[in-house]
């Protein structure tokens, strides 16, 4: 068999192919956070608590209303999305004016509400979600078995960032979102309704985290803390990316997935760390993020 | 300003007289322990207008350093705390050459990264017990004169630091350093037209609250005996940025008050109504942003400015 390093060649690809699922969860995660913070100035703290509750909204609507996968997928994202709108209209609205940390602050508190909650509702060891019947089985690539599923949730994923992208940067809406991020006030000048278009916003970026999480149900155990670790990964993908830009967002959060992947080859007891340095890497080399302007 | 000296006279007085009043002097000591951590982490957001969303980074590890030197080395007490402090200032200047890198949200997002990698060494590094922590660490004695044993001795001695770091910290803020600092947080660009060389106060002002915070969690593990990852977690970096808000941001006594209310919150909560802490922990946070930004301190001095 090929070798690298005297490492087997298929298993490399194998884990690339792995860390490029888990990729797929950074990119969508961190494509809404910087959408949120793109019009708002809000570090959406309480991203991983809205991705844990989509994907418990996927697996309750199973077992107690019998909701399948495929509408899952939709009416879990829409509830989680309204759930965004309220909490921003109730709660974020009255920090705007003050300095950006606080946003932070307050998503935290509003993340330890949820996921405590969730804790206490549902115990602390997870739940299974199944696969569903549509995409079980295996395609085998010569080098790797890839279940199906996987191959769907990258897919999946590639298919919502780019149109995600395209809204926002081909179309008259993403026009006009890109205005308000530039001069609010000017924008409401001519007529358009900005608090209206700010609350969407929110309850988009927060749906998309909604969708990663009912994505991530059938590949992982559903359980209250599955929001609260990768949070900091994806603010650290964010960091590495620049927060201002979309397609940075995107890139550089299937690039590291497939870092991570790498490392679990090369040297398994760094990858939980090693998006944490390439952090630390780009920090001193390039202080703005890859994409970043600033 | 009579007032306030009023205050800290029967403040003092009752840190003093707590082994006399039957107060459980664990929890006492449990509580300075978190007190001198929230001042420490209120030196930088108060009075230098950083958020640090890592410090328990720093107030954990200190502890895993002081508990292993102490308990795999036999290190006397005195120098594993200040061991386990040094530590924490080096860990404090890493961290912070990275963070001061970025400001505002961004500071935040990178202290908390980089104090998960910490989290994450702690958890598999081979000393640190892994998962069940560092059990059974000795509180020895003061250079073989005074048995720490007794938990009466052991509060004099973390009243003692308590008091040093409350001290040292409002003498940091008044002095020529601590207004440079103050004139960063304020308008960063004019600190820098006027020729400060800011990155320099920026990290020594981290280092010195990162050294603080160490020192704090030193003191944790010889007053509990055990030094576990529960003190490197995230929430715990969330607790002192509570204690901070809830008490008064930038306030002196602030944090002290703050942790004070949160310490015994959890306390007593826990025992009532057991996981649902965290819920209330993130409703307090909720409330404190949209309602109490000033914080008890805060708002007790505004309301004294308005009469």
């Amino acid at each position: 068999m090929t070798q690298v390093f005297g490492i087997p060649v298929a298993v490399i690809l194998g884990q690339l192919m792995l860390g490029l699922v888990n990729g797929s969860f950074y990119a969508m995660l961190s494509l809404g956070l910087a959408v949120i913070f793109g019009l708002m100035r809000v570090v959406n703290f309480a991203h991983g608590a809205f991705y844990a509750l989509g994907a418990f909204a996927a697996l309750l609507a199973l077992q107690h209303l019998g909701i399948g996968y495929w509408a899952a997928l939709v009416l879990a994202p829409l509830a989680v999305g309204l759930l965004g709108i309220v909490v921003e209209r109730l709660l974020l609205r009255h920090l705007y004016r003050l300095d950006p940390l606080y946003g932070l602050l307050l998503t935290f508190g509003l993340a330890l509400v949820v996921e405590g909650s969730l804790h206490q509702a549902f115990g602390s060891s997870g739940e299974s979600y199944p696969v569903p019947p549509a995409l079980q089985g295996v395609f085998n690539l010569g080098f790797m078995i890839l279940p199906i599923y996987r191959a769907w949730v990258i897919l999946a994923s590639v298919i919502v960032c780019f149109s995600t992208w395209f809204v926002i940067e081909r179309t008259r809406l993403g026009a006009t979102l890109r205005a308000a991020t530039e001069n609010a006030p000017l924008l409401q000048a001519f007529g358009v309704n900005v608090p209206l278009l700010v609350a969407a916003t929110y309850g988009g970026g927060v749906a998309l985290a909604a969708l990663a999480g009912v994505l991530s149900a059938p590949v992982i155990l559903v359980s209250s803390d599955m929001g609260s670790s990768l949070v900091v990964v994806v603010f650290a993908v964010v960091v590495i990316g620049g927060m201002g830009s979309i397609f940075g967002s995107i890139v550089s959060g299937l690039a590291l997935g497939m870092i991570e992947g790498l490392t679990k080859v090369v040297y398994p007891e760094a990858s939980n760390i090693v998006v944490f340095v390439i952090m630390a890497l780009v920090l001193i080399l390039r202080p703005a993020g890859l994409f970043g302007r600033d | 300003m009579r007032a306030t000296r009023v205050f800290y006279l029967l403040a003092g007085l009752f840190a003093l007289a707590v082994p006399l009043l039957g107060i459980y002097p664990v929890f006492m000591m449990k509580l300075l322990c978190f007190a001198m951590f929230a001042c420490a982490f209120n030196l930088l957001l108060g009075f230098s207008g950083m958020l640090s969303f890592g410090h328990a980074a720093f107030f954990g590890s200190a502890g895993y350093v002081t508990g292993w030197l102490a308990t795999a080395h036999g290190w006397g007490t005195l120098p594993a705390v200040v061991a386990g402090t040094a530590a924490s200032a080096l860990l404090g200047a890493g961290i912070g050459a990275l963070a001061i890198r970025r400001r505002g949200i961004y500071f935040a997002m990178i202290t908390m990264a980089l104090a998960q990698l910490v989290y994450f060494v702690c958890l598999e590094a081979p000393f640190t017990g892994g998962e069940n922590g560092l059990q059974g660490v000795p509180r020895g004695s003061v250079l073989g004169l005074v048995a720490l044993k007794s938990d009466v001795a052991m509060y004099y001695l973390v009243l003692a630091a308590f008091l040093g770091v409350f001290v040292f910290i409002r003498r940091v803020v008044h002095s020529p350093f601590g207004q440079v600092l103050k004139a960063i947080r304020e308008n960063e660009p004019r600190a820098v037209s006027l020729g400060y060389d800011i990155n320099r106060y920026k990290l020594v002002a981290f280092v010195l609250s990162a050294t603080l915070a160490g020192l704090a969690g030193s003191l944790k593990a010889l007053v509990l005996g055990f030094a576990t990852l529960s003190d490197v977690l995230q929430a715990n970096s969330g607790e002192v940025i509570l204690m901070t808000l809830v008490g008064g941001t930038g306030t002196f006594f602030g944090p002290v008050a703050g942790a004070a209310v949160v310490v015994t919150l959890e306390e007593y909560l826990s025992d009532l109504v057991g996981g649902w802490v965290t819920v209330i922990i993130g409703a307090v946070f909720v409330a404190c942003v949209l309602l109490f930004r000033r914080g008890i301190v805060g708002e007790l001095a505004a309301l004294r400015l308005r009469r």
